[in-house]
């Protein structure tokens, strides 16, 4: 066991995976020397060459496009995007592209590229760089979309996401990136729940608490400070937004008969609307309340001075679970 | 530029008989309503997907438009498998679900045809990077349209090749229209490509696109070039689409004069002519153009009865593990 940022939990699950596998690149910019704006390929292009940690040009089309190109001839690549609002120039080589080859070659080809965007606010960094973009991809079939939460999470979850022979959005929540947890780096990717499995963070009998990402520390502290109150949160992280870990949350849900789903990103057709239409759907006779929400506003992400209020915390978290009990 | 070998001229000459009768066919069933969706056919441009994958070798790779029957053909993937890909069927290429603007085909390089203008630019440079790394001596070759200039990944991806001295080359046939717009109104510089060429630190080559000959001479410079380790090159070939861009489009918006000018320059009489000249015996060239009638016979009866798509492929494919149960 080791006590690592989550940073440098993503830098030790890299390194594996680039020890592991010989097809394994990881391309973006700055990536090599720099070792990235957040330092999460801090080293790695030292110890694995120019070839295989490769800084590219500023090009995110370029980036996600040469590693579809390198997918198809079984490389598996890993893009870094610097931040969530710089995606967008690539988002036609993702929805377009990436997304579909399986479908429309039937089979033929697999492209089992990385994505990995250093995602949501908290960090006085305004648009562009504190955006929450997963409903996105959630939304387009063909890719999965992931969001780790802390060091140990990250470390596992990155080498599956790699592994896997789909194309994985893998989402880092970036206020988190400092945040230190005890790591197993001797523990392989195999003795972790699989990559779209949800866990159980807290259990609790009276409501549960879904979210996933920065909110994920967010909720646990909501769930310890309702505790002095006698209220018992479940609170569940996702990990998987797409697929969603539906038995793991209709399980829950089924027990404790409320739900509240917690996201940065705006309400409006956010993750949190396709899980309370599932959760009504599939446990209505056990609910006693509706399915609550909590995240944020239908605006652009705000200037730093106010990000504060849009940003879900303890108290809009809490006022959320309370509300459940009016019902 | 030297006279090629006759072998070599007469596979040329059939891989344009073949491409052109294809084309034609594909169009008349279009109209007979067989091919459902929309068919962007490359006749009159035969001269450079024949010169261009004559001058390649088997293991190299091809990335190519919705304007690709033809580059897929000229690479040797049999008629019948592309025919009945554009009528959706089971036994198509992509067993129905690519359709006339996705074809491809991994067993002969030909690692597909995208209909976002300018996405394989920047794909084709992953292959190219793919072959550096298990350093082999492969070729990438990437065509696009004249319109596809002017989207930024075709800047992306010439930047990037250039970086990496990718084996890679670009070529842009440039049949004068993007659509229903004269490139020329729409474009900075006069030359779409070769003008540009220049800013990645390239030399500006032009070619004459309806000279199948002067095309395989000039891919083949290139291609040997990028081979040696010589980096990218990006070739503009000049043509002319016979048809409309897509469908049942007459291309009015053509100058009659300008579409007269550029039939006379038909690639595939014009190279008969030139064939028939150095003495290549007529019955030969017949007998290439009646093979190719009844290729194209046999394959659209094959592709014809080949079977229609069953309902739960709408719904495969979509994740590795196949399923598609998680999300619905
Ligand atoms: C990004 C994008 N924008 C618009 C279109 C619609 N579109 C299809 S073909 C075409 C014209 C392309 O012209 P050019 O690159 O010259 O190729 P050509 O059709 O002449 O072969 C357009 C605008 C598209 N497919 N993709
Ligand atoms: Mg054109």
């Amino acid at each position: 066991m080791s006590t690592l940022t989550l940073s440098r939990g993503l830098n030790e699950g890299l390194r594996k995976a680039l020890e592991d596998d010989p097809k394994v690149l990881i391309m973006g910019e700055d990536v090599g020397k720099l070792g990235g704006v957040f330092r999460v390929t801090d080293g790695l292009q030292k110890d694995f060459g120019e070839h295989r940690v490769v800084d590219t040009p500023l090009a995110e089309s370029g980036i996600v496009g040469t590693a579809i190109g390198l997918a198809l001839r079984g490389y598996r690549p890993v893009c870094e995007i610097q931040f969530d609002g710089f995606v967008f120039p690539a988002t036609d080589q993702i929805v377009s592209q990436l997304a579909k080859m399986r479908y429309r070659s039937r089979g033929q080809v697999s492209l089992p590229v990385v994505i990995r965007i250093p995602f949501g606010g908290g960090i006085g960094a305004v648009e562009h760089h504190s955006e929450s973009p997963e409903v996105f991809f959630a939304h387009t079939a063909g890719l999965r979309v992931v969001a780790c939460a802390d060091a140990a999470e990250a470390f596992t979850m990155i080498q599956q996401a790699i592994a896997s022979d789909d194309p994985v959005i893998f989402f880092e929540p970036k206020r988190r990136y400092w945040d230190k947890a005890e790591v197993d780096t001797a523990a392989g990717p195999d003795s972790a729940p699989p990559l779209e499995a949800a866990r159980v963070v807290l259990p609790g009998d009276d409501v549960t608490l879904l979210t996933y990402g920065p909110l994920v520390r967010t909720c646990s502290e909501a769930a310890l400070a309702a505790r002095t109150e006698g209220r018992s949160i479940e609170v569940i992280d996702l990990r998987s937004l797409s697929p969603l870990d539906m038995d793991t949350i209709t399980g829950s849900v089924s027990r404790t008969g409320r739900c509240v789903v917690a996201h940065e990103a705006p309400v409006y057709a956010g993750l949190g609307a396709e899980i309370a239409a599932r959760i009504t759907e599939q446990c209505f006779y056990h609910l006693e309340a509706p399915v609550l929400r909590v995240g944020g506003f239908a605006t652009p992400y705000p200037p730093s001075r106010l990000e504060e209020h849009f940003l879900p915390d303890l108290d809009r978290v809490l006022d959320a679970v309370d509300r459940t009990f009016a019902y | 530029m030297p006279e090629v070998p006759q072998s070599v001229a007469l596979e040329l000459y059939r891989k344009m008989t073949e491409i052109r009768l294809f084309e034609k066919r594909a169009y008349d069933l279009f109209m007979q309503n067989l091919v459902k969706g929309t068919t962007h056919l490359g006749t009159g441009q035969e001269a450079i997907a024949a010169g261009v994958s004559q001058a390649m070798n088997d293991d190299d790779y091809t990335f190519t438009t919705y304007r690709g029957h033809n580059h897929v053909l000229a690479r040797g993937t049999p008629m019948t498998p592309v025919m009945a890909e554009l009528l959706g069927r089971e036994n198509g290429l992509m067993h129905g679900k690519g359709g006339s603007m996705h074809l491809l085909d991994t067993s002969r390089g030909i690692l597909g045809a995208y209909a976002i203008i300018g996405a394989q630019l920047v794909i084709a440079n992953g292959s190219a990077f793919s072959a550096r790394y298990r350093g082999t001596r492969q070729v990438t070759v990437t065509f696009l349209g004249d319109g596809a200039t002017n989207i930024g990944a075709f800047h992306e991806a010439l930047n990037f090749a250039a970086v990496y001295k990718l084996p890679v080359i670009f070529i842009c046939e440039n049949n004068k229209y993007m659509e229903y717009t004269p490139i020329g109104a729409v474009t900075a510089v006069p030359r779409p490509a070769a003008d540009r060429a220049a800013s990645y630190g390239l030399e500006p080559v032009v070619v004459d696109g309806n000279d199948v000959e002067a095309v395989y001479h000039t891919a083949a410079a290139a291609i040997g070039k990028a081979r040696d380790g010589g980096g990218p090159s990006l070739i503009e070939a000049l043509t002319y689409r016979h048809g409309g861009h897509s469908r049942a489009d007459p291309g009015k918006y053509r100058p009659a004069e300008e579409v007269k000018e550029w039939l006379a320059k038909d690639p595939i009489p014009a190279y008969r002519a030139v064939l028939l000249s150095r003495g290549v015996d007529e019955a030969v060239l017949d007998g290439i153009d009646k093979s190719a009638r009844e290729a194209v016979d046999k394959a659209t009866e094959e592709a014809k009865a080949g079977p229609e798509p069953r309902i739960e492929l709408a719904e495969t494919n979509v994740w590795a593990d196949g399923g598609h149960a998680w999300r619905n």
